[in-house]
């Protein structure tokens, strides 16, 4: 065994824990999971379903930790993992599965197959056997700061803009303000208009606010690797500016992704809970909205539907406030038949989309086939979303298939609409 | 051994055998996998309602929106083989007696002829789902040796007490037997096999409706 494969047969090891063991043995082989993956439902490719994906974790659990294994293993009966196989299923864990969690609500035993995948990808990782565009943007989150490579400076002159245009000001380093606002780089790069539509937003509310110039970013690549070292320096940088800000809440950006990494992941990379709360920018305009504070002057009359980001909504547990926002915001919203936690993915979640391969890309083009049948049906020609990361996956796959549909983000929606 | 000497193995010895080698495999299996423990979530949680781990154990019972549609022989197939299973297992006179012998325990048998349709009914579903598993891709390439022999395994019950019961093929005494016999073939295996999902998918639920709810999402 080279010394990489008994590093990851060692990771593996350690990332199997009950939960897992529990998964492992219920498995019936029934398939169903299969028909929850879009990288199964649009290519019918079977070493797409879901279960095959953590295929060599089995293995390993079963040599590893089970007696029947154990005795095959000493006399030689069993087949120890090797790096080529592993060098197969990277496609399988990465490429094909963006950890958009659908898998995990269809099985009939019950297994949380996205937490089993997510696990595996430890493994993975440790050994290096990880897309080189993950590897990529992970590196540079933790040399520069975001996956994007982007610098303060450069944040700064978005603020510097976003001040000039809206007339308000945006407080930096500001400490003892309730909210700690992070971005996330595709926002900052793509949307600057996010950071406008938030500065109006909290100025009109009379609430507080400020960035922190060394805690900015809020996506995690770490994460999505799957190498927990690296996430644990990217959220202590958040950690350490909110409590030394002293802020009672840190706003996380609509990035499913960013939002995961900090309210749910954070506080286990890191070994304790927080000294302030994590709140999604949708529940935060939503609470507004609750409170009659976030009233519109007028509503976006095109029909319309809405995308729910994976990560926010299935995985996040932010499940009303969507969509309560966008029939406030929306005159003809048309709700799409799985919807909320059984939405479909956009096919470029759980950092795929950073995998910029032909076989990668051409996967997601037709992964993206499900969304296009939603759109079809609905007879819309808008999608709204809350995702950057889901949004400029899906405008390439527009783009592919020459589709006219417009993608709008929801929180600049709200922004556009917003009473004066 | 004569036929008589056959029966009267797998009714006392062999029964004792079987019982025991299931209760300690058992035993060790469900050691082996819940005490590998698992990492509190030290993330603030969110409460909603219908998320829990018990929740989950009941809701994954049924099939989730579209599923029954996306796979009708899978639901339907599984819920008749499975509920016949129960009906035939813990519904039949005979078997209700060797259980109150076993363990004091007690309940009013299924009229037979209902008993007996429900086998009948069973081995068809099996026989379908099996089928099922020959013919769809996805099921022909996860399946190994192991799915084709658990369910070898659980049909040869079904179909030898039926054959029993129907006098059918063989002597009463020697079909009994086989009967009794291939039971506690499946007990033996039942701990090192999938067959094992009978008690494990309650872990499983549960901890995936504990996970989830933790993030305020009923699954
Ligand atoms: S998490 Fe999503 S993409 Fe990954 S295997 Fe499950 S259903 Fe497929
Ligand atoms: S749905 Fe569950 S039981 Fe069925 S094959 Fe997938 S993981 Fe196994």
């Amino acid at each position: 065994m080279s010394a990489s494969l008994e590093k990851v047969t060692q990771t593996l090891k350690e990332v199997i824990d009950a939960p897992i063991a529990s998964y492992f043995e219920s498995c019936v082989h029934c398939g169903l999971c299969a028909e929850a993956c879009l990288f199964y439902t649009e290519t019918g490719d079977p070493k797409y379903t879901p279960i095959h994906k953590v295929e060599p974790l089995r293995r390993v659990y079963e040599q590893e930790y089970t007696l029947l294994g154990r005795l095959k293993k000493m006399v030689g009966l069993s087949r120890p993992i090797t790096d080529e196989e592993l060098d197969q299923w990277q496609e399988l864990v990465y490429d094909s599965c963006t950890l958009c969690g659908r898998c995990s609500l269809i099985c009939p035993v019950g297994n949380d197959i996205t937490y089993m995948i997510r696990k595996f990808r430890e493994g993975m990782a440790v050994s290096g056997h990880v897309p080189d565009g993950i590897r990529g943007a992970t590196q540079r989150t933790v040399e520069i700061g975001g996956p994007m490579g982007l610098k303060w400076p450069a944040v700064a002159n978005v603020l510097k803009k976003a001040e000039e245009s809206t007339g308000l000001t945006i407080p930096v380093d500001q400490a003892g303000a309730d909210y700690l606002v992070l971005l996330s780089s595709m926002e900052i790069v793509n949307y600057p208009e996010y950071i406008e539509a938030l500065a109006k937003i909290f100025h009109k509310a009379g609430i507080s606010f400020t960035l922190a110039s060394d805690a900015f970013e809020a996506t995690n690549a770490g994460i999505q690797i799957g190498a927990s070292d690296i996430a644990r320096v990217i959220v202590s940088r958040i950690v350490d500016a909110a409590e030394r800000l002293k802020v009672k809440y840190v706003l996380s950006p609509e990035c499913g992704h960013a939002y995961t990494a900090i309210r749910w992941e954070g506080p286990n990379l890191i070994g304790r809970p927080y000294q302030f709360e994590v709140v999604h920018v949708l529940e935060f305009l939503d609470g507004l909205r609750q409170k009659g504070a976030l009233k519109m002057k007028d509503k976006f009359a095109e029909p319309l539907i809405l995308h729910d980001p994976c990560q926010i909504v299935r995985r996040g547990g932010v499940l009303q406030a969507p969509e309560a926002l966008i029939r406030e915001v929306a005159e003809n919203y048309i709700p799409v038949a799985d919807q909320q936690k059984w939405n479909w993915c956009c096919g470029g979640g759980g950092g795929a989309s950073a995998i910029h391969t032909d076989e990668a890309e051409a996967l997601r083009a037709k992964a993206f086939g499900v969304k296009k049948r939603q759109i079809e049906a609905a007879g819309v020609k808008t999608m709204v979303t809350f995702c950057a990361n889901c949004r400029i996956v899906m405008e390439e796959a527009i783009d592919h298939y020459e589709m006219d549909t417009k993608l709008l983000g929801l929180t600049e929606l709200l922004a556009e609409h917003l009473e004066d | 051994m004569n036929e008589l000497q056959f029966l009267t193995w797998v009714r006392g010895p062999g029964l004792d055998l079987a019982v025991g080698l299931f209760l300690l495999g058992m035993a060790w299996r469900l050691f082996e996998i819940y005490s590998l423990g698992r990492k509190q979530d030290l993330a603030a949680p969110r409460h909603a309602a219908g998320a829990s781990g018990l929740h989950t154990v009941f809701r994954r019972s049924m099939p989730p929106p579209g599923m029954l549609k996306r796979s009708p022989v899978s639901y339907l197939g599984g819920y008749i083989f499975h509920i016949g299973l129960v009906v035939v297992v813990f519904g039949f006179a005979p078997h209700i007696l060797l259980i109150r012998n076993l363990t004091g325990l007690s309940w009013p048998g299924l009229p037979s002829q209902f008993v007996d349709l429900a086998a009948v009914v069973t081995m068809a579903a099996m026989v379908v789902v099996l089928v099922d598993r020959i013919n769809k891709p996805v099921k022909r390439f996860l399946s190994t040796f192991e799915d084709w022999f658990t369910w070898m395994v659980t049909f040869l019950p079904v179909l030898t007490g039926w054959m029993a019961v129907q006098h059918l093929l063989l002597p009463y005494t020697t079909m009994l037997a086989l009967h009794i016999l291939s039971v506690e073939v499946l007990l033996v295996v039942l701990p090192f096999t999938k067959l094992l999902h009978v008690f494990t998918l309650f872990g499983s639920r549960w901890f995936n409706g504990k996970a989830n709810a933790h993030k305020g999402v009923p699954v």
